[in-house]
C-alpha cells in the first residue's frame, strides 16, 4: 500500500456533515467503476470481517442499489442507495437509508455526495455525508462494530482473499 | 425521547452554554444572566443539554450548579474515531482491489 496516499476525515458536528478525501493510485475509470459496479463494491465496501450483498444494483439517476452488509454470525443489515444525481467520471449523489429485507426504508436517511478527479495516475475521492440525526450516524457504525476484535492477521488474510478474486 | 447529541451541539446557543459550563460549573439563573433570551428559553436548552447527558447537575446546599460532561464528549470523539477507522479499513481494501484491476488491464 502506498502511505503517501492522502487520507483525510473531519467532521462538522455543528452541521452534521462528515467529510471524507482519500486519494487512490489508479486512473479515474478504475476508480469511479470500484465506486459505481456491483461486483467491484462487493469487493471492498464491507470492513473486514463484515462482508457485502447486493441484491441489484440499477446505476441510474433515480435507481437504486439493495444491499445488506452480513457480519460473520452471517446477521444481515440491508440498506438502500437511491441514487440522486449522476455526472460520469466525476460525481454523483445518493440518498442512503437503512431498511429492512422486504426493501422498506427507516427514515430518516443521509445525503451522500461523491466527486472524483484526476491528478498524474493519482485519482482523489472526495465523499460529504449529510445526517440528519446523530443516531442515524451511530446505527451506521453498529454493523460494523464486530469487525474491530478481530486479530490483523486475521484482517490481513480476508483481505489476501479479496484481492485475489 | 432521548436527545441526539447532534442536535444538542448544533444550536449555537447550545454551544456557547457549554463553553460557559466548561470554563466553571454555573447555576441556571447564572446561565440565563448571559443570555439575551427570556428565562424559559434558556431553561428548555440547558435541558436538551441534560438529557444527552452533556452537563450534569450537582446539588451544592440551596442551588443546583450544572457541570460539563467531558466523558460524554469524550465518548462521542471515540464513536468518531471508530467511524474514521472504519474508512480506512475500507479503503485499504478499496487499494488491493484496484491494483487487482491494474494487473489484470496489463
Amino acid at each position: 500500500m502506498n502511505t503517501d496516499l492522502l487520507f483525510d476525515f473531519t467532521v462538522d458536528k455543528a452541521a452534521k456533515t462528515v467529510f471524507i478525501t482519500r486519494e487512490f493510485d489508479a486512473e479515474l475509470s478504475i476508480v469511479w467503476d470500484a465506486f459505481t459496479k456491483q461486483e467491484i463494491l462487493d469487493q471492498w465496501v464491507a470492513p473486514a470481517p463484515m462482508s457485502c450483498k447486493t441484491k441489484y444494483m440499477d446505476f441510474k439517476v433515480g435507481g437504486r442499489r439493495f444491499y445488506a452488509m452480513i457480519s460473520p454470525e452471517g446477521q444481515e443489515r440491508w440498506a438502500i442507495q437511491k441514487y440522486t444525481s449522476i455526472t460520469p467520471k466525476t460525481n454523483f449523489k445518493l440518498y442512503n437509508s437503512f431498511a429492512d429485507k422486504d426493501e422498506n426504508p427507516e427514515l430518516p436517511g443521509s445525503e451522500w455526495d461523491y466527486s472524483f478527479s484526476e491528478q498524474n495516475g493519482i485519482t482523489k475521492v472526495s465523499i460529504t455525508i449529510f445526517n440528519e440525526s446523530f443516531e442515524r450516524m451511530e446505527k451506521l457504525l453498529e454493523g460494523f462494530k464486530k469487525g474491530f476484535t478481530m486479530s490483523l492477521e486475521n484482517l490481513e488474510n480476508v483481505l489476501t482473499t479479496l484481492s485475489q478474486k | 425521547m432521548k436527545q441526539d447529541i447532534f442536535q444538542a451541539i448544533a444550536d449555537p446557543t447550545r454551544r456557547t452554554i457549554l463553553t460557559l459550563i466548561a470554563i466553571q460549573a454555573l447555576t441556571p439563573n447564572v446561565i440565563a444572566e448571559k443570555f439575551d433570551m427570556s428565562r424559559q428559553a434558556v431553561s428548555k436548552h440547558i435541558k436538551v443539554l441534560h438529557e444527552c447527558e452533556l452537563i450534569k447537575p450537582e446539588q451544592s446546599g440551596r442551588e443546583i450548579y450544572y457541570h460539563f460532561n467531558a466523558k460524554k464528549m469524550q465518548e462521542f470523539d471515540n464513536w468518531l474515531a471508530q467511524f474514521r477507522q472504519n474508512w480506512e479499513t475500507q479503503f485499504n481494501q478499496l487499494d488491493k482491489v484496484l491494483s487487482t484491476i491494474k494487473k489484470q488491464k496489463k
